[in-house]
């Protein structure tokens, strides 16, 4: 059978659509298979129980023998603590960067730096943060390098460029109009920066806080070295503290079978609160871009 | 309230060189805490082939680099005809009502922790490799010599495979919104001359996007290259330069997270920090080469909306 040239054409145009659209089902096959795992495998130890007590000892199951599957509450406790005080250190600054960065940038040339900054910054491995932070604590404070304190700074270093970016991105987006009509009544610079661009902005604002806790909290490369592998709940800024992550890592490593089965459930968990998170911010993005819409 | 504004700019002023100075004590803190290796190795560093701690004390990160290069080329060759090829059906061939869905659920897939893959890679993958497909692939391809040696799963081709499935959420959801940005002449100019679905893709939209696509491309490297804890829980963590596919081998950043608490004196620690900054250069290299594309890549955009 031959075809013309319009024909071979029409072809060729068919298997491109067929071959692209195999493409989407190659893109979601494995990552539907990811998710998939960790739901059968993790629903099935998740439980208020599971959330509320203590990580097993190991034990594989032998004849006359079960295992407890114990639960993941410090690591809960661990991960929240972490998250906020590195929070508490990434937020401010990044806001007052982003601050600089959009409302300054006519004056001071230099303030376009910070967003190539903090987009050169979001793509340091993670792991190189940890370095980072643990070379700091090092030659400056030795004896917390291993801490809560010290884990909370590397995550604060993974969170600053996203809530930088973010919050420069949602502040670029409020109408020039908008603030010389808060100059034009008298208002000073610095008030109408902060009680009118910022307020006006702040869906955007806390999107990039959401996105940033989101990334933050699934990493366990910068916490390896910095927060180390503990087991137990907050004791102490000075002290290690267990995160979801690093007991993932630890756990399915591991040739106990039921510390197999807390991994997946953990895995679970930290997939929910990651979703839970990025769903969020995408709720509150919307509200931005509709209240934009009205200016 | 001059003095207001002053204080004002003065205090964002300094958070805006807070977050700058983050970035340069990166390099020079790493560069500080690795001077002994860096003084007495120099570039020979970069040379050197093996790893042998305390009390040798010859550090060498060829055998990283090769692994690292390996695992996120191979990820890259696998991940890009992939990405790119969904990019397209969802901007072009997707009907309406699935574009939306699709593309959410990709972004949303791209937020799942690495740690997460790497769990998956090492319960499910590991076993499906050593025993299902890594066998075939020595039957049937072992005379290429990529396929040698006894399969055990946990190898250079698993950790590239888990890094192809991490990449294609970054490389995809950004190719996507680069064709999307194509403005909408450029393609009613080319059905207008009789294109084909394909021709207009092929010819009219790809090459508009072409900044962004490699942009794309960059970004979802420097994502691999860096990947610590999916890579360490499936690579094997052996030092040695791998001979084939299926050898055990070792990422720069998987050497550091498997060595670190155990270094064996200062000057491993040291090699480790310096390993640390060579794998920070080539990251930084990257990116900033991948947000130059990016940032081109918007210049025509801007004119043709008008």
């Amino acid at each position: 059978m031959t075809f013309d040239r319009s024909q071979r054409r029409r072809v060729w145009s068919l298997l491109a659509k067929g071959l692209t659209g195999l493409a989407v089902v190659a893109v979601l096959i494995p990552l539907i298979a990811v998710i998939g795992e960790a739901v059968v495998l993790g629903g099935s130890v998740l439980s208020w129980s599971f959330l509320t007590s203590n990580p097993p000892l190991p034990c594989s199951p032998r004849p006359g023998v079960t295992c407890p599957t114990g639960g993941i509450a410090p690591a809960i406790e661990g991960t929240l603590i972490l998250l906020g005080l590195a929070s508490l250190w990434s937020v401010p600054l990044g806001i007052g960067a982003a601050i600089f960065a959009s409302e300054y940038s006519d004056r001071f040339r230099a303030a376009r730096i910070v967003g190539l900054t903090a987009d050169v910054m979001s793509g340091v491995p993670s792991i190189v943060v940890g370095v980072f932070v643990y070379s700091v604590l090092v030659l400056y404070a030795p004896s917390i390098v291993f801490s809560t304190l010290s884990g909370s700074l590397a995550l604060s270093v993974i969170m600053l460029p996203i809530v930088t970016r973010t919050t420069e991105t949602a502040l670029r987006t409020v109408p020039r109009s908008v603030r010389e009509a808060a100059l034009a009544l008298g208002i000073a610079r610095w008030k109408t920066s902060l009680r009118v661009v910022l307020v006006t902005a702040l869906p955007g604002v806390v999107t990039g806080i959401l996105l940033a806790i989101a990334r933050a909290a699934g990493e366990a490369a910068p916490l390896l070295l910095t927060d180390g592998g503990s087991f137990r709940g907050f004791v102490g800024l000075d002290q290690q503290v267990a995160a979801m992550p690093i007991l993932i890592f630890t756990f399915a490593d591991s040739p106990y079978q039921n510390w197999i089965r807390v991994a997946w459930g953990a895995a679970l968990v930290l997939i929910l609160l990651v979703l839970a998170l990025s769903v969020l911010s995408r709720l509150t993005l919307e509200r931005l871009s509709r209240r934009m819409r009205g200016m | 309230m001059v003095w207001g504004n002053r204080l004002f700019a003065g205090i964002t002023g300094l958070t805006a060189a807070g977050v700058v100075g983050v970035l340069v004590a990166l390099v020079a803190v790493l560069a500080y805490t690795a001077r002994s290796t860096l003084e007495r190795f120099g570039l020979r560093f970069l040379f050197t082939t093996v790893w042998e701690p305390a009390p040798l004390n010859v550090y060498g990160i060829v055998p990283f680099v090769v692994g690292t290069l390996t695992t996120s080329l191979l990820a890259l060759l696998i991940s890009i005809p992939v990405s790119i090829g969904a990019a397209i059906f969802i901007t072009q061939h997707a009907p309406p009502w699935l574009r939306l869905p699709v593309g959410q659920l990709i972004e949303l897939l791209a937020a799942i922790p690495s740690i997460v893959f790497g769990f998956w890679g090492l319960i499910v993958l590991v076993p499906l490799m050593r025993y299902h497909i890594e066998p075939a692939l020595g039957r049937y391809l072992g005379w290429t010599g990529l396929f040698s040696g006894t399969p055990i799963g946990l190898d250079v081709l698993t950790a590239s495979l888990v890094l192809s499935v991490m990449t294609i959420p970054t490389i995809t959801a950004i190719t996507r919104d680069s064709i999307a940005a194509v403005p909408t002449s450029q393609k009613e100019a080319a059905i207008g001359l009789g294109a084909t679905e394909w021709e207009v893709t092929r010819r009219a939209v790809l090459p508009y996007a072409r900044g962004g696509i490699v942009a794309a491309v960059g970004l979802g490297l420097g994502r691999a290259l860096g990947e610590t804890m999916a890579v360490t829980l499936v690579i094997g963590n052996r030092n040695q330069i791998p001979d084939s596919l299926f050898s055990q081998g070792q990422t720069i950043a998987s050497l550091i997270a498997n060595q670190f608490a155990e270094a064996s004196g200062p000057l491993e620690l040291s090699a480790l920090v310096e390993a640390g900054l060579v794998l920070l250069l080539i990251t930084l290299a990257i990116n900033l080469g991948a947000r130059a594309f990016l940032a081109r890549s918007k210049v025509p955009r801007a004119g043709d909306d008008a």
